[in-house]
């Protein structure tokens, strides 16, 4: 069940997003992206996950997985062709030498931050600079 | 997912979620290229000989070649003692609920073991045939070792562990006449999803092709 490495990973990730700007924020989403040729079971992901997240700066985060589909040029012929397994040949001259363009990632995509210590930024009206992106 | 509301902070972090596990993986690496040191992975499922294998290996070219081994298991210190017997220096990692190694683990295991420059560092990985395969711990080479007393169709049933290897040590050959076990299908499969991988056919027990393993050993060294 590498699955759970795989959430203490994001926490980790997440929890030093969150010192980096001054531990004021909480984290009202998270977007994974998950390609289908990564090795991970997003339900095992998903089943995990509450129970993992449990007070840890996750633990009110609205989860959102995004499933990237696998995609694969044959090295032989230079076939561009969408992959389910890695064991699927090129469609067009059947060699296994392929090289994988997509479906392997496995990324903490964004976050989205609401700033808990400065209670003017949530007041209608223009934002206060008081967060800032890299 | 929608825009954020001004008074949030859409943050796009675009992190690699083993992001600090495979720059950890890097150090290790570094530090085994720094001292010609070649580090293997050892993977299988449990049971396929891992331990058999190494213990042959040290007591056949131990002598030969400065050995040290990091070995992964859940629990016990029982490969270790197996290990020290066949003497070599050898670090227990115990992963307890962990299913696998990290590189921070082989990490810790190599402030430990202090490898010499020029050794072999073996590291034998839990046995689980899934989640080892996507945590690079820095070694040189992935070896994956099934015995035919598994089925042939591994490869293709835990793909992910045969794409990231490089060479598929095939064990117990030497109960081959006693299985039906199509070793044509083994490798058709394992190429399949690897067309570049390696295969050795060895008996651990009987001592059956470990002279080609030696070799693949001796040709894998930096210093070679």
């Amino acid at each position: 069940m590498h699955e759970l490495s795989i959430i203490h990973s994001i926490i980790e990730t997440a929890s030093s997003e969150l010192a980096r700007r001054g531990n004021r924020h909480q984290i009202e989403e998270i977007t994974l992206k998950i390609g289908e040729l990564a090795g991970i079971e997003t339900d095992s992901i998903i089943f995990l996950w509450s129970a993992a997240v449990e007070r840890t700066p996750l633990e009110n985060a609205v989860l959102n997985i995004e499933h990237i589909p696998g995609k694969a040029r044959c090295t032989e012929c230079q076939q561009e062709f969408q992959i389910a397994q890695f064991y699927d040949p090129c469609p067009k001259c059947q060699s296994h030498f392929i090289e994988i363009l997509a479906g392997e990632e496995l990324q903490i995509a964004s976050l989205i931050l609401e700033d808990t210590a400065n209670p003017e930024s949530k007041m209608p009206g223009p934002a206060l600079a008081s967060t800032h992106s890299r | 997912m929608t825009a954020p509301e001004p008074s949030k902070t859409l943050v796009e972090l675009e992190r690699d979620i083993l992001d600090k596990n495979n720059r950890l993986a890097e150090r290790n690496r570094g530090f085994f290229e720094a001292r010609d040191i070649l580090a293997l992975n050892l993977v299988s499922s449990p049971g396929s000989g891992k331990t058999a294998l190494l213990e042959r290996t040290l007591t056949d070219i131990g002598g030969k070649i400065n050995f040290a081994v990091i070995e992964g298991d859940q629990q016990t210190s029982r490969d270790a003692e197996r290990i020290a017997a066949a003497g070599s220096a050898v670090v227990q990692i115990n992963t307890g609920k962990g299913c696998h190694l990290e590189a921070s683990m082989v990490h810790d295991a190599i402030r430990q073991l202090q490898p010499e420059g020029n050794s072999v560092v073996m590291i034998e990985n839990v046995g689980n045939l899934v989640c080892p395969s996507l945590f690079d711990l820095g070694e040189s080479k992935r070896v994956v070792v099934i015995s035919i007393t598994e089925g042939e169709d591994k490869p293709i049933k835990y793909p992910d562990m045969f794409r990231s290897a490089d060479l598929c040590v095939i064990n117990k050959i030497d109960l081959l006449p006693y299985l039906k076990f199509d070793l044509n299908a083994l490798r058709d499969y394992a190429l399949q999803v690897n067309p570049k991988l390696e295969f050795l056919e060895v008996s651990a027990t009987v001592g059956t092709g470990m002279e080609a393993w030696y070799q693949w050993i001796q040709q894998a060294r930096p210093s070679a």
